[in-house]
């Protein structure tokens, strides 16, 4: 009897302690809830704007609701089709392009004994992924200015061809927006692959040397295998994002000169200018909702695939 | 035994040559920049930009740190925004991350939903803009800089899963004592994750630093144009004169009054320095901290 009454107060004061706990628990996150909250959450709710047109003296909810005709207003544009190709299209090769250099980097520094040599390839390579997009602007332009002033142009003149006017010509940016994205990404990518082969049990080298593999066995039965999830999170989360561009590298990149605008116009930077020229506050809205939505689905249906291919590198 | 050696040295040469190749036109830019900023100003415009200054010259840096006003004021609001977003960001985030990293935190699953949901779903650029301009009122405010900065959902579970792998037995023990969650947050938790908290606070440190988009957005007034704006700026500026220049339309403008081509890259060069001279430091720690798996939810 007094065994059991002193294991019922036991259980009600750990009962008691667990709460105290949660409590405390719940005081420690609580700053981080509503900073999201703020500046997550009701930004979500904002999205009401994109079926209202916005009037600032009659507030957010005080305006009148328009329906679809923002969405509409923005898919008949003629802008609609040109920046939807160019975020698209861009993203594509960039993932694409990323991955396959971020790889094959990862994988030459692996196969690089000295020690040494790999620190100063990897911190030299970092380089570029920590300047802001402003910075990188101005290093383009010292690279690109028309006439013989940039770089390129003093090249290409050296070899007796003619200067380009890079800023005025839209047909060679998907190609410069690449290499400059490469250039600043390819570095930094290539450390989440370094960092998984680093991973990879080294006896698995020595059982395959000892069975004879070649180098190109061992590519593709270990070291690609052990690759694969990461390549897979990494393309997750970058399909998720297709729709939604790298604002800093399309806005300073190439100056917002609208010479360019039919290859370097994406959603993003069109959605700056509706909003900041036109003040299109209803329009802006709905094409960044439609980003969301479009992100999101894309990155259920790709979990979703992924799960049933190989469940372990599924992201959730 | 010669024979293998060779077959062997043969493919590191060519694994150094691809790596050097890449490794100098990582560089190229930035020797580029350097130079420019480095050359006298008239050479520049006649040679145009150059590997090698054509006529060295130290005006520009002279100019930037003699009659510093602007661009002195706008490293200060850098640095201070920097650092207020890196220590109230870590605090905060780590503090949530300890409570999702909790076995007996009964809200852990749900509380994770809602941290991790911000990076799949986000309400876009203009309903933030509406809100910080139309709401809360904070265009030309430091809160702005600052606020919206300090969690980042990627960071917390980054954390979260540093602190789920420190051993439970810490943490029981301490329990056993009668310490409380507050206790074993600030006396266990945190003096054992210094790895992934450096990761995390160089990175707010490095996106802060490199955020031109804030000042874009919401920051109209000179004095508080934070670094990377105030370049972006001036670039601007000097765009507009020269347009004006270009189309003659009565427009005087004192062509000295323009910044040569030598002063901006020097201004570059200030703006990007501190950030690139850091890094190397922080490297070992970021490499480590940086396994995706870490993030997987």
């Amino acid at each position: 009897m007094a065994i059991e009454k002193k294991g019922r107060t036991e259980k009600k004061k750990s009962r008691r302690s667990t709460r105290i706990d949660n409590v405390q628990l719940f005081i420690l996150a609580l700053p981080a809830i509503i900073l999201l909250f703020v500046f997550c959450y009701i930004p979500i709710g904002g999205v009401i704007l994109a079926f209202k047109k916005f009037k600032v003296n009659l507030g957010i909810l005080g305006s009148p609701w328009s329906g679809l005709d923002n969405f509409r207003f923005f898919f008949t544009s003629s802008d609609a089709w040109r920046v939807i190709r160019n975020t698209l299209g861009m993203n594509f090769l960039f993932i694409v392009f990323t991955t396959l250099c971020s790889v094959l980097f990862a994988v030459i520094m692996f196969n690089l004994r000295n020690r040494r040599m790999v620190k100063l390839y990897q911190t030299t390579t970092l380089m570029p992924s920590f300047l802001s997009w402003v910075v990188v602007g101005y290093m383009v332009y010292a690279l690109l200015m028309p006439g013989e002033m940039g770089l390129i142009n003093q090249v290409l003149t050296l070899f007796g061809a003619e200067p380009v006017d890079w800023y005025a010509r839209a047909a060679y940016w998907p190609v410069i927006l690449l290499l400059v994205k490469l250039w600043h990404g390819v570095g930094y990518n290539s450390l989440f692959y370094y960092a998984s082969l680093m991973g990879i049990d080294a006896s698995f080298f020595e059982a395959a040397q000892l069975d004879g593999a070649t180098k190109s066995q061992q590519f593709s039965y270990i070291i690609l295998p052990s690759l694969k999830p990461v390549i897979i999170v990494m393309t997750l989360l970058n399909i998720g994002n297709i729709f939604r561009a790298d604002f800093g590298l399309f806005f300073n990149v190439p100056r917002n000169v609208g010479v360019l605008y039919p290859t370097t116009d994406v959603v993003d930077t069109y959605v700056y200018r509706a909003l900041t020229q036109l003040g299109d506050v209803g329009m802006s809205t709905a094409v960044g909702l439609v980003q969301s939505l479009v992100g999101f689905v894309l990155i259920l249906i790709t979990n979703l695939v992924v799960r049933r291919i190989d469940p372990e590198s599924a992201l959730f | 035994m010669i024979l293998m050696r060779q077959s062997k040295k043969k493919p590191q040469i060519l694994i150094h040559v691809i790596s050097m190749t890449y490794l100098i036109i990582c560089l190229i830019p930035f020797i580029l920049l350097i130079s420019a900023s480095l050359t006298n100003a008239s050479a520049l415009n006649e040679k145009g930009f150059r590997l090698i200054p054509a006529q060295l010259d130290l005006t520009a840096y002279e100019y930037i740190f003699r009659s510093p006003v602007r661009v002195l004021r706008s490293y200060a609001v850098t640095i201070c925004v920097t650092a207020a977003t890196v220590a109230g960001g870590v605090l905060i985030m780590s503090m949530i991350g300890y409570t999702l990293s909790r076995t007996n935190c009964r809200f852990a699953r749900p509380l994770s939903f809602y941290v991790f949901f911000t990076l799949l779903f986000s309400g876009g650029m203009v309903p933030s803009y509406i809100l910080m301009t139309q709401v809360l009122h904070w265009k030309d405010t430091y809160l702005v800089m600052i606020m919206p900065s300090l969690v980042y959902a990627f960071h917390v579970i980054m954390i979260r899963t540093f602190f789920q792998k420190l051993p439970a037995e810490l943490f029981e023990s301490a329990k056993m004592d009668g310490a409380s969650e507050f206790v074993m947050y600030f006396k266990i938790a945190l003096p054992l994750s210094t790895p992934v908290l450096t990761t995390v606070a160089f990175f707010t440190a490095m996106s802060k630093w490199n955020d031109w988009q804030t000042g874009l957005l919401y920051i109209t007034k000179e004095e508080m144009e934070p670094l990377q704006y105030m370049l972006y700026r001036i670039q601007q500026n000097i765009q507009s004169l020269l347009t004006a220049l270009s189309q003659g339309g009565g427009i005087s403008v004192d062509i000295r009054d323009i910044p040569g081509q030598n002063l901006l890259m020097a201004m570059a060069v200030v703006a990007a320095g501190p950030m690139l001279a850091v890094f190397p430091f922080f490297q070992k720690y970021f490499i480590s901290g940086l396994t995706v798996g870490a993030v997987k939810g």
